[in-house]
């Protein structure tokens, strides 16, 4: 099967729509058109089966397709799959079955190490509980993301400062994460998250320590972020976040529909 | 990763908690400082007991001379003495049980209502006395070559004897009377150092002794320079009458060699246990809170995970942080332990003696537990899954 088929044409689990074709979160000044080049995901066929008896079937038959500059949101309830989800897009977990390009690399087959370092360079995480080390300055924290196998040193402090700069948190470069808002924390996390120039931005219930005020803002950040071109994949459960990204795919039960 | 991301990684670990990381090192700086103390004091003791022997003993030999060999060592051997490298002093002394007890009088008056004599010990020596016994001259003048070429009747007091006999001026040449023999005493020699005996004895030179009985050389005193004593002690014999070299009893002063070992071999053994237990203690205490610090830190090493770090990042930096600690244990511990040392020299009036390679390796020891403890805790840090960790 030819990579860049689309993955339409197995569609083995019954219920499973596979990615579509993209376009409909289309927003100007993106940095590549979609189409150009390979996906930054392609999941072909995935299945994730935890052992225990029964065996739990957290993802069956999984498909989905992200083209470079989506911003795509991903639904479901607790215990649909959606943390397996994730974690499989995030190299994190390993899939039993099925394959996983992310930008054209098979990742599936790749060892612990060849991992680790695509997961660094690619892919920027955001999570539900900001995962800021609270002992070091918000500047310290997204040069975090340089210390594995990133650019030199010379001018990370420098690189981190301009990300601070886009997320507008750059006159708190030298606070302490104990001493910001929630909104604000989760926009240094995010800060990290973009330092390195990752292809992909994962973001797990990014809103769900937050109020409203706050989620606006950090949504409001995303909507710039995918104007400028990245590729945003959320997970949610919440409408409102849902609702803003371009494209809806729900997951229940393992299964992945689009929406 | 930059060695240098490690190295400011791990520092930002340890000084996250600072006084969690204070309190680690505890126990490698009590089994630290207990080292430090134990071998500094052992080896400022040890050097101290030699140094006491250094002052006298350890300089001083002494060659005796059994009676039945008469003749064997002649009153003028012990100069070959001198000419041996390491010796400063000698001099030769003839003393029999029968002189020990003669009766000595300073007049020849009989006076029945009071006693004039006194039982003292006679000795005949070589003009080199004062010097071999470390004494001086109190009074007038010791007996030369001269006197001793002439056969002078002349006499030197001991300080004690010259008080008895009541004798006490010069410049009248008082006499005393040995046996009924009259000798002029010329001096009183004082602040022996070194066969304190002399101090009651009436010393006169060999050929005015031989009339007494006082014939053959029974003792030969020597000092030496210090360290000479040992190699001084194995060539007295020899230079001083080679015919008879194996007969003579040299007593010579302990070998300090010996002295520093026996020392220093009492006080190690036990302290040295001590400070191996405590450094022990300090690791499993660095290995436990090391230990706890990862398990706090299991979200902290999911990001690191999530951001890239491999499974040899997450054990370095956990492994540096713990050698950290055990590094500042043992910096912590072996200055204390060197001013245990110099503060117990000071209150002992002692000279510290501390080896330079014990100072720094101390620091080098408390790393090395740290490294050790830190082993299992950092492993178990780097086996956890990055899904498990960001959970």
């Amino acid at each position: 099967m030819p990579e860049t088929a689309p993955s339409t044409a197995p569609g083995p689990a019954p219920g499973s729509v596979p990615g579509s074709v993209p376009g409909s979160g289309a927003a100007p000044g993106r940095r590549e058109p979609s189409g150009d080049g390979p996906p930054v995901i392609l999941l072909r066929d995935v299945g994730r089966v935890f052992p225990a008896d029964p065996p739990v079937h957290a993802l069956r038959g999984v498909c989905l397709r992200v083209e470079r500059g989506d911003y795509l949101a991903v639904v479901g309830p607790s215990g649909s799959g959606k943390s397996t989800l994730l974690n499989t897009l995030g190299l994190l977990d390993r899939p039993s079955s099925g394959s996983y390009l992310l930008d054209g690399i098979e990742t599936t087959a790749l060892g612990d190490g060849a991992r680790t370092r695509l997961r660094g360079r690619r892919i920027g995480f955001v999570f539900q509980s900001f995962h800021l080390l609270p002992h070091r300055t918000v500047a310290e924290n997204v040069m975090l993301a340089e210390v594995y196998g990133g650019p030199p040193r010379r001018g990370r402090r420098e690189r981190a400062m301009a990300m601070l700069e886009k997320v507008g948190m750059a006159h708190r470069a030298g606070f302490p994460p104990g001493r910001l808002s929630g909104g604000e924390r989760q926009r240094v996390a995010i800060a990290r998250a973009l330092l390195g120039e990752p292809s992909l931005l994962l973001c797990d219930e990014p809103t769900g320590n937050l109020d409203s005020g706050n989620t606006e803002m950090v949504l409001d950040l995303f909507d710039a972020l995918h104007g400028q071109g990245l590729t945003l994949l959320v997970i949610t459960h919440e409408d409102a976040v849902s609702a803003r990204a371009g494209r809806r795919v729900r997951i229940s039960d393992g299964l992945l529909t689009e929406e | 990763m930059d060695i240098r991301d490690l190295w400011s990684e791990a520092l930002a670990g340890v000084l996250a908690r600072p006084v969690r990381s204070a309190l680690t090192t505890l126990g490698t700086v009590l089994g630290i400082t207990t080292l430090v103390v134990t071998l500094g004091v052992a080896a400022t003791a040890g050097n101290q007991i030699v140094g006491r022997f250094d002052e006298l003993t350890a300089t001083a030999i002494t060659v005796d001379v059994p009676g039945r060999l008469g003749p064997a060592v002649g009153w003028d051997s012990h100069a070959g003495l001198l000419r041996l490298r390491g010796v400063v002093s000698a001099a030769a002394v003839a003393q029999t049980d029968a002189s020990s007890n003669l009766r000595v009088t300073s007049n020849t008056l009989v006076d029945p209502t009071r006693v004039t004599g006194q039982t003292l010990a006679v000795v005949a020596a070589t003009p080199e006395l004062p010097g071999a016994v470390l004494g001086r001259m109190t009074r007038g003048r010791f007996f030369d070559a001269g006197h001793v070429r002439r056969g002078d009747r002349v006499a030197v007091l001991g300080e004690q004897a010259a008080e008895m006999l009541g004798v006490a001026r010069m410049e009248s040449a008082p006499a005393v009377f040995v046996e009924g023999r009259a000798y002029t005493v010329i001096g009183v020699l004082g602040g022996l150092r070194r066969e304190q005996a002399l101090s009651t004895a009436v010393i006169v030179p060999p050929t005015a002794g031989a009339q007494l009985g006082l014939k053959h050389v029974s003792r030969v005193l020597v000092n030496t320079t210090l360290g000479a004593a040992e190699l001084i002690a194995r060539q007295a014999p020899l230079a001083l009458s080679p015919g008879h070299a194996t007969e003579l009893q040299v007593i010579a002063p302990p070998t300090p060699k010996r002295a520093r070992d026996a020392v220093q071999d009492d006080v190690d053994g036990l302290f040295l246990i001590l400070g191996l237990v405590s450094l022990v203690v300090g690791a499993v205490g660095i290995a436990n809170v090391t230990l706890v610090t990862v398990m706090e830190r299991v979200a902290e090493i999911g990001l690191r995970r999530a951001l890239g770090a491999a499974r040899r990042h997450v054990a370095a930096q956990f492994l540096l942080e713990s050698t950290l600690i055990g590094l500042a244990g043992g910096v912590v511990g072996s200055g204390l332990g060197v001013v245990t040392v110099v503060a117990v020299s000071a209150v002992r009036d002692w000279t510290p003696v501390l080896d330079v390679r014990l100072a720094l390796a101390a620091p080098l020891a408390g790393a090395a537990v740290g490294l050790l403890a830190g082993l299992h805790p950092s492993l178990r840090a780097a086996r956890m899954e990055p899904v498990d960790a960001l959970r």
